[in-house]
């Protein structure tokens, strides 16, 4: 165990046998989401460092503390990165928080989430002990998966000491296409070519405009933006667009008085909302932002007769749900993981669901 | 006692004892819920489930049930639960690890009638299959739509998804396609209380905790699988494959890390040594050479573009790595040539030696070396042959060790070389199973691997699911009794592991 290790360890005992609740937080830059939570804060950024790359084994292994912009630079320079471009949402983004989190950016339909380049985790439970599961290695099924069981369990299970992550090869090319397409029209086109061998790697409707990104070799990028013609992008231009619209910069994101960002995960092929207020679609159809002052109830309504989940992103009342609620028997899972991690309930109580 | 015994579920501690379930209380209760012909308790009925895949480890289980509905399976889980019946669900029964293996005071359940395939929608590029619905029938009946689906382990034809899904399937695809757990949606399941969970759903992420990656490879221990949703990819439009022949075992594996240094992620990447070459070349006659140390499979698919571009970087990697030869498939036939070698490689061991026994462990690919040159050491060691085949591309070794069960002592001096590949697996930064599963045979090397503490953590999550722990009792993670006392096995040469299980 590192000094650090040490002393946070005993923090969380003495937390845990005083019952104090913990606020666990790396950055900041993603406090908005989910509830509020109460407690001490706990700064868990001093626990830095990259603790292994071998870029010919696909694979980094990072403190928890450590900020994305220091990690994505080091994988650059082998020519790498992380394949689920996790949103940073400010300077201070932490390796731990984006795991925390479980956000993953315009790539993920094609290229999975933070979740599937989990390889292992090394972890500080409520108990105050240092537990690794996972690995650093691409296959591995000893023992159950609690690697990926802490992507986006947003600090409630422990503290993420360091983690194993899977890394990629940067796709050697890019190109962007635009194409004018209303609502219906671009969910069809994205699920057809979905359905096609293309490179795909991104794809995002707004207010008419459907614009795709193809990531991949030079000739299959070449062939792929000859087929789907449109108009295509200057690089730069697109860049510009794919991180504005990964950070949220981008103009539809930004929220009037009164609006809550939604988020609506739905099966791909979902049809048209039908709810008032202005939309951005990504995920090939699986993702739809929603900028909106209607009635929550009826979101959420509306998301699960979709056959999804709708989350208040932004904004909107932080004391109350944010998360789709869960039925009665995945309450209880949740209730008796969340405690067999945490037992004294200290960790970020409340930032998922109320009862814990 | 601290915090953490007292929440440490009991059959952590020491495993369960079933040795009051009455048999006659159980098929009476168990009967009252399952149609004629669903319900099996006659020995001769028993026996046709009393091993899986691996055929070492056998035990007849008190009843096996074979549910056609889900309330059907509901109600059998109820009546185990209030019973206080062990239960091990099984799919096709393919599994190398003896998840599957009956208890031999419960209820074998079989999903082997859940066959049907209920929905396929190739505009969402999805398949929602019952559990024992086949891997490879997913891939034919999406292939219409230039669709299929993409985990392959090396038993497709047999393997269920359920099966799949219970040990994180993997196969010769998953560097680029990703395993099971990549390849999932959502996952229906009854818990051992009776309650039906919807785990993930056609979306790509569900609201609370990831519970189906805890689910996925879960080895039946948290619920039983009732319907699957995967997801279906495209089929690439062209495949082609690299053969390229080594003299040295070592400059293979370096080749291997140099494609991927390149940044290259070959659609497959495997590896054989010299003496499986052999046992494989006098089987199917795949025409690899011989005299190579090592042969190496790179697999490149996407547009024919793409293809091209790719083989063309592999080739050129091959060849700056000191390949002595190096063959390109000019045709589908000639690929299906260069695979059937590979494919062949369990069927050839058997052809080879009376048994084999088929090894899991994952170590980083940099290791490689050390791993093959400490291998050739215990076959000196333990007086066995042990041939390699390897998913170079991830780093999983399947070493198979060739015995004579007949021979006196062959088994067991091939479970202790085993354990030794395994424990060594660990010590160079690896796992004990790639894709395989732990089950009931590693499950003492998991005591290598894990400390007490994450144990204890194992069992809190599965308490989590199940608290009384009743699903496939005895597999996957071991008590804290069963670690130590591995701990003093290891150093009593001569003890047999597991002695309560009969041995063929």
């Amino acid at each position: 165990m590192t000094t650090i290790e040490k002393d946070w360890a005993e923090r969380v005992r003495a937390a845990a046998a005083a019952k104090t609740p913990l606020c666990l937080r790396g950055g900041g830059t993603k406090d908005f989401h989910g509830r509020e939570t109460a407690g001490e804060v706990f700064d868990l950024r001093a626990n830095t460092g990259v603790v292994a790359y071998e870029p010919t084994e696909l694979v980094v292994t990072v403190r928890g503390g450590t900020p994305l912009a220091e990690l994505e630079p080091v994988l650059a320079e082998k020519g790498q990165y992380l394949a689920f471009e996790p949103p940073h949402f400010g300077a201070g983004a932490t390796v731990a928080g984006c795991v925390a989190a479980g956000l993953s950016g315009p790539r993920r339909a094609n290229m999975g989430a933070v979740r599937d380049f989990m390889l292992g985790v090394k972890l500080l439970d409520g108990r105050g002990e240092v537990l690794k599961f996972g690995g650093q290695v691409m296959k591995n099924v000893a023992g159950y998966d609690v690697s990926r069981l802490v992507a986006g369990s947003l600090g409630t299970l422990g503290i993420v000491l360091e983690v194993s992550l899977k890394v990629l090869p940067r796709p050697v090319a890019e190109a962007t296409l635009r194409f004018e397409l209303d609502e219906a029209g671009a969910l069809r086109r994205m699920n057809e070519w979905g359905g096609q061998p293309l490179p795909l790697s991104a794809t995002l409707w707004h207010d008419g405009v459907l614009q795709v990104r193809l990531s991949g070799a030079e000739a299959a990028v070449r062939a792929a933006a000859d087929r789907l013609g449109g108009e295509r992008l200057a690089a730069d231009a697109a860049a510009a667009l794919w991180s504005s619209v990964r950070e949220q910069a981008a103009a539809p994101f930004a929220l009037a008085p009164g609006e809550v960002l939604w988020r609506l995960s739905l099966p791909s092929t979902a049809p048209a909302l039908g709810l008032a207020g202005r939309q951005v679609v990504e995920w090939g159809g699986a993702q739809r932002w929603l900028a909106s002052a209607t009635d929550p109830a009826q979101i959420r309504a509306r998301a699960a007769e979709l056959g999804g989940h709708a989350t208040v992103f932004r904004g909107g009342d932080r004391s109350g749900a944010v998360f789709q609620p869960l039925t009665a028997p995945l309450a209880t899972i949740h209730r008796r993981l969340k405690q067999s991690f945490d037992p004294a309930g200290i960790f970020n109580p409340g930032r998922l669901y109320p009862e814990f | 006692m601290t915090n953490t015994e007292i929440e440490m579920p009991a059959f952590g501690e020491t495993e369960r004892d079933f040795s009051a379930v009455d048999k006659v209380r159980v098929v009476e209760a168990l009967s009252r819920v399952l149609p004629a012909g669903t319900l099996m308790y006659e020995t001769e009925d028993l026996r046709p489930y009393e091993c899986d895949g691996l055929a070492a480890y056998r035990a007849l289980p008190l009843v096996v049930a074979l549910p056609t509905t889900e309330a059907q399976v509901v109600d059998v889980l109820r009546i185990c639960f209030e019973l206080g019946v062990p239960v091990v669900a099984r799919g096709a029964g393919t599994g190398l690890s003896g998840g599957a293996l009956p208890h031999t005071r419960g209820v074998l359940l079989s999903l082997a009638r859940f066959n049907r395939i209920l929905e396929l929608d190739p505009l969402a590029r999805t398949a929602v299959v019952q559990p024992g619905v086949r891997n490879l029938a997913i891939s034919e009946a999406a292939a219409p739509h230039g669709l299929y689906y993409a985990p392959d382990p090396s038993s497709q034809i047999a393997c269920s998804i359920g099966g799949n899904v219970s040990e994180n399937a993997g196969g010769v695809h998953c560097l680029k396609y990703g395993l099971t757990v990549h390849n999932l949606l959502r996952v229906r399941g009854v818990t051992i209380e009776g309650e039906i969970v919807e785990i993930g759903s056609g979306a790509l992420d569900a609201a609370g905790y990831d519970l189906l990656a805890l689910v996925t490879g879960s080895e039946g221990m948290l619920v039983v699988v009732t319907e699957v949703t995967v997801k279906l990819v495209p089929k690439p439009q062209l495949a082609q494959c690299v053969l390229a022949a080594f003299d040295d075992v070592v400059r293979a594996g370096d080749a291997v890390a140099k494609i991927i240094a390149a940044g290259i992620i070959p659609a497959g990447l495997e590896m054989m040594d010299q003496p499986a070459t052999a046992a494989v070349e006098e089987f199917v006659h795949a025409g690899y050479p011989l005299d190579a140390k090592a042969i190496l499979l790179c697999e490149s698919d996407g547009t024919p573009e793409e293809v091209a571009e790719e083989i063309g970087r592999v080739r050129a990697v091959l060849e700056d790595s000191g390949a002595t030869e190096i063959r390109v498939s000019r045709d589908e036939a000639e690929r299906l040539k260069f695979w059937a070698g590979r494919k062949a490689a369990f069927p050839a061991a058997g052809r080879i030696s009376p048994d084999y026994y088929c090894m899991d462990g994952t170590i980083p690919r940099k290791r490689l070396g050390e791993m093959l040159t400490a291998i050739q050491a215990m076959e000196h060691k333990y007086g066995l042959r042990c041939i390699n085949v390897f998913h170079a591309g991830d780093g999983n070794l399947h070493p198979l060790i060739l015995f004579d069960a007949n021979q006196p002592d062959e088994l067991e001096r091939a479970e202790d070389f085993g354990a030794e590949i395994l424990e060594l697996s660990v010590a160079l930064g690896g796992t004990i199973t790639g894709e395989h599963g732990v089950g009931l045979e590693k499950i003492n090397q998991m005591c290598a691997q894990f400390t007490t503490a994450e144990v204890r953590q194992f069992f809190r999550v599965k308490a989590a699911f199940d608290p009384a722990g009743l699903l496939n009792p005895g597999k996957a993670i071991p008590t804290l009794n069963r670690c130590a006392e591995y701990g003093r096995m290891k150093v009593s040469k001569g003890h047999v592991p597991y002695p309560d299980i009969p041995r063929f």
